[in-house]
């Protein structure tokens, strides 16, 4: 490369990092196609927003529940050994053993068909039909005594659908409820008379060893 | 360090806080300075690696541990999920030192496998509530100016989550290796948005990841803003696949559920949406029935990693006490250590870099006599946060929250080293 010629390089290279390009947009990547968007944006939200059109009758939804859910999740939405149990446990919730289920515990159906449709059945997503999956929510809703045998789930009656535990939510009050967890000199000495050992590990025995594990159930 | 006029300090005050005998110090100092009797052949013999060439150069193109090192291994419970898909493993905190977690040794959490993915066929969308809806290639991203290197710790909110009932798993591996700290390579998330141009009415950004379960959660946009970060390095080398190859989000100090692996796709609108992993999972159900939602921020939480039950005490004498504390809120400011359940309490020494949203170290060096030790650690950060005690916790939360426990440890130390799980008044 000639002298003049390196020069010339350089002073485009200076100009090349010279040029601000935090400043603006650095135009990389390229603009979504409609059809790559709609192939990827398949969220649906409580006010059922994102929703495709079909609808989805209870009845058509047990059979299909039978198919392609029971064998996990039970023929009654009891849930199979440590399978999530869908159906039941209302009133269990401040109890020993709370059953979250989608008619005890869920805010909103849309999570119910959102779930389906992105990641159910477990091992084959996106495997079923927009309506195949109105039905089996119809059918899970009918399942908690959300809606009645006959009741057809539709994009239209979707968002009038409410469960019952919705208002049982309430937004992280940590700052507030746990204030007295902010101390300014946590006690160093003589802070408490005694300490004694009032539960072990060791009694319950489910930690694994070397070369075996324990199943409890 | 034994002539760091603060390890003395530290350790006098330790042991005079707490009385030690003058018996008990003679027979540390005795069983230290035990005379050799016999010569020892690890030394008087020739060893073969003395004699012996060693591998040579390309024996292990991609370097592993020592074979003397293979009990180092994640582990999982198998009871505690229905598959292996949809299951998590443990970091083997009580074996690990410094503040990095060793790549192959961060904890694993999937929710429909950890898929195999071609970089050359993943892309990355940003839709929704933008000026332009773009797709990015992996060489689109790395092309990005502003990249950046930070560690931040990940917690899964559900570490812990076991012992809300009482103490269940003998092992720090268990009760609290659902965590890990790595320094990423990436870019903020705000360059990527603002490339897209996120509109007024742009109130939240859901990532959503590539695999199976197609992880969602919704994150809001001042976050999204502030802090996360749109990563393809962990530890200087490429993501590894269980950790999100080739791309995840990084949601600092957060909980580890929303920072979605094999990234895809980053919708901006202008609600949250209330998908499964933010209403059926990761919200803390409260004694009362009621239900703490968008708990994201992981509190501050430390454990003392030896002695543990996988990692005993072995000698009287000197011992070093090791642990790691970590806050989502900010910097870890103090970490104090008891060994009497809590009547006394020291502070324990601080070593590497101490950075916020990072796990940090801690240590305290000891001399044990023998006695039976009921060890803690508590955790400050720099908003003045300390890490309460189980009690406490379950005072305001009950015991069916599942999520966040961070309570203090006990490790019971009995006089033969032997060290387990329990709780205590």
């Amino acid at each position: 490369m000639s002298k003049s010629r390196k020069v010339a390089a350089f002073a485009l290279f200076a100009a090349l990092l010279a040029t601000p390009a935090l400043a603006g947009k650095t135009g990389l990547g390229r603009e979504a196609l409609p059809e790559e968007v709609a192939a990827w944006d398949i969220d649906v939200r409580p006010d059922g927003a994102g929703l495709p059109p079909g609808k989805g009758s209870v009845r058509d939804g047990e059979q299909l529940y039978l198919q392609q859910c029971a064998s996990c999740h039970g023929e009654f939405g009891e849930g199979a050994g440590r399978w999530p149990v869908l159906v039941g446990g209302q009133g269990s919730l401040k109890s020993e053993g709370p059953e979250k289920t989608i008619g005890s515990f869920w805010p909103y159906a849309s999570t119910t068909f959102d779930y389906i449709k992105r990641a159910m059945p477990y091992g084959n997503a996106r495997s079923l039909s927009d309506d195949d999956v109105y039905a089996i929510t119809a059918f899970l809703l009918n399942q908690n005594g959300v809606v009645k045998d006959d009741f057809v789930l539709t994009k239209e009656n979707f968002s009038k659908v409410r469960l019952p535990n919705e208002q049982a939510f309430f937004d992280d009050d940590r700052e507030k409820a746990e204030r007295h967890f902010w101390q300014k000199d946590p006690c160093m000495k003589n802070c408490k008379p005694d300490a004694k050992v009032t539960g072990r590990a060791r009694m319950i025995d489910v930690t694994p060893e070397d070369g075996k594990s324990i199943k409890v159930e | 360090m034994d002539h760091d006029p603060q390890f003395q300090k530290s350790r006098r005050g330790f042991l005079g806080g707490l009385g030690a005998t003058a018996a008990g110090l003679t027979l540390a100092q005795t069983s230290s300075a035990r005379a050799q009797a016999k010569p020892d052949p690890a030394i008087t013999e020739i060893q073969d690696w003395n004699r012996y060439l060693g591998d040579g150069v390309a024996a292990n193109p991609y370097g592993k541990p020592s074979k003397f090192e293979k009990h180092v291994v994640r582990r999982d419970v198998e009871w505690l999920t229905a598959s292996r898909e949809s299951s998590v493993n443990f970091t083997p905190l009580h074996a690990l030192d410094g503040i990095i977690t060793p790549n192959g040794l961060c904890f694993e959490r999937h929710h429909g496998g950890a898929p195999e993915i071609d970089p050359s066929k993943h892309r990355l969308m940003i839709n929704g509530l933008v000026d332009k809806p773009l797709v990015f290639t992996m060489e689109d991203l790395k092309r990005f100016p502003g990249r950046v290197n930070k560690v931040f710790f990940l917690e899964c909110a559900a570490n812990g989550g076991m012992e809300w009932k009482g103490a269940q798993l003998n092992g720090c591996q268990f009760t609290h290796g659902m965590v890990h700290n790595v320094m990423y390579t990436g870019i903020p998330l705000k360059v990527l948005l603002d490339e897209a141009g996120v509109k007024t009415n742009g109130k939240w950004v859901m990532p959503e990841g590539a695999d199976s379960s197609a992880m969602t959660r919704s994150i809001p946009i001042e976050k999204a803003m502030q802090d996360c970060l749109v990563v393809w390095g962990m530890n200087g080398e490429a993501l590894r696949q269980e950790q999100g190859y080739p791309l995840r989000i990084v949601v600092p100090g957060w909980e580890g559920n929303m920072w979605v692996k094999w990234l895809r796709r980053i919708e901006v609108g202008d609600q949250p949406w209330h998908h499964r992993e933010e209403t059926s999972k990761y919200t803390d159900l409260l004694a009362d029935g009621r239900s703490r939602r968008f708990t994201w921020i992981m509190d501050a939480k430390s454990v003392v990693t030896s002695p543990s039950p996988q990692a005993p005490l072995k000698f009287k004498g000197p011992n070093v006490l090791s642990g790691l504390a970590w806050s989502g809120r900010g910097t870890i400011r103090r970490v104090d250590v008891t060994i009497d359940g809590g009547k006394n309490w020291q502070t324990a020494r601080l070593d590497g870099p101490v950075l916020p949203l990072s796990l940090t170290r801690f240590y305290v060096d000891f001399d044990w006599d023998g006695r039976e030790m009921l060890i803690q650690s508590r955790a400050m950060d720099d908003t003045g946060y300390v890490q309460p005690t189980k009690d406490e916790l379950r005072k305001v939360r009950g015991l069916n929250s599942i999520y966040h426990n961070n309570g203090i440890q006990t490790w019971l130390v009995r006089s033969n080293g032997e060290t387990e799980n329990v709780e205590i008044s």
